[in-house]
């Protein structure tokens, strides 16, 4: 593709930067998201299992199971394990429950050096708040279409 | 007590199947798209949420236990399941009942993350 118009040049830059792009490796990707998302999952139905044994049920059991399982994203993201992790995993890092927590977590350290309230807790939100706002609005979406139904 | 430990290495066998399933379809629309982290995850909180409508998420969350309900869709899941539970005690329920389900999610994500935020500091990303 040669001319030498504006839409030309553009095209062949972005042409030339795929060229120097490192190739996605899919396979390898698909199967380490899929390998550490199958294990963090694992790993709730592990918490599951030992707080059923200490008598926990139902709404209580699911509850606590994804408050330890967000408590582990949050520490694990504050140590500066579970960017290694994400780099490796990709979705299987992101998609769990852990993965949200890694979306609270990560910009309210990183933003606290912008002061406690525009920084920590007003960034908290930058990905989460997105999560709840869409969520409760579907929510009350589907409650009141079966309110109807 | 051999079915029983058969049985439960099937319960992991099967969440770790379901639960990466559904990273493996993520990284695959992460992989031929250019879709952000933060995009993918309220994609699949309200596919969980119209999965859950439709009743078509439930039969998920019954076979693969804690492979459904750890990814984001099921935090989908469990607010449209409280909306829906809500909506048979009536109109006020039906609207608080989303939030009410998913309030210990929200409430751990919040105070473990100011938690995190007072003891670390951020540090430099090595890539």
């Amino acid at each position: 593709m040669t001319g030498k118009t504006r839409e030309n040049y553009n095209r062949n830059y972005l042409e030339y930067v795929k060229t120097q792009d490192p190739p996605t490796k899919h396979l390898k990707n698909c199967a380490s998201a899929f390998g550490v998302g199958g294990l963090i999952c694992c790993i709730g139905q592990f918490i599951r299992y030992s707080l059923s044994f200490a008598g926990l049920s139902g709404d209580e059991l699911a509850g606590a199971t994804s408050v330890i399982l967000i408590f582990l994203g949050c520490l694990l993201t504050g140590l500066g394990v579970y960017d290694r992790i994400g780099r490796y995993a990709g979705a299987g890092s992101i998609v769990p429950i852990t993965g949200f927590a890694n979306s609270v977590t990560s910009p309210a350290i990183e933003f606290k050096t912008e002061g406690w309230i525009y920084g920590m807790a007003a960034k908290m939100f930058t990905v989460a708040g997105a999560i709840i706002v869409f969520g409760v609005f579907s929510g009350v979406l589907v409650g009141i279409l079966y309110l109807f139904l | 007590m051999r079915t029983e430990i058969l049985d439960i290495l099937f319960t992991y066998l099967k969440a770790f199947a379901v639960g990466g399933g559904i990273c493996l379809i993520a990284q695959i629309i992460i992989n031929f798209t250019d879709l952000t982290a933060g995009k993918i995850l309220v994609y699949f909180m309200l596919a969980g949420v119209v999965l859950t409508a439709l009743g078509l998420y439930q039969p998920l969350v019954e076979f693969a236990g804690a492979g459904a309900t750890v990814p984001i869709s099921g935090f989908g899941y469990l607010l449209a399941n409280g909306a829906m539970k809500g909506a048979e005690k009536g109109l006020f329920y039906a609207v608080t009942g989303s939030l009410t389900a998913a309030s210990a999610g929200v409430t751990a994500a919040v105070v473990f993350a100011f938690i995190m935020a007072l003891i670390f500091k951020s540090r430099t990303k090595r890539n």
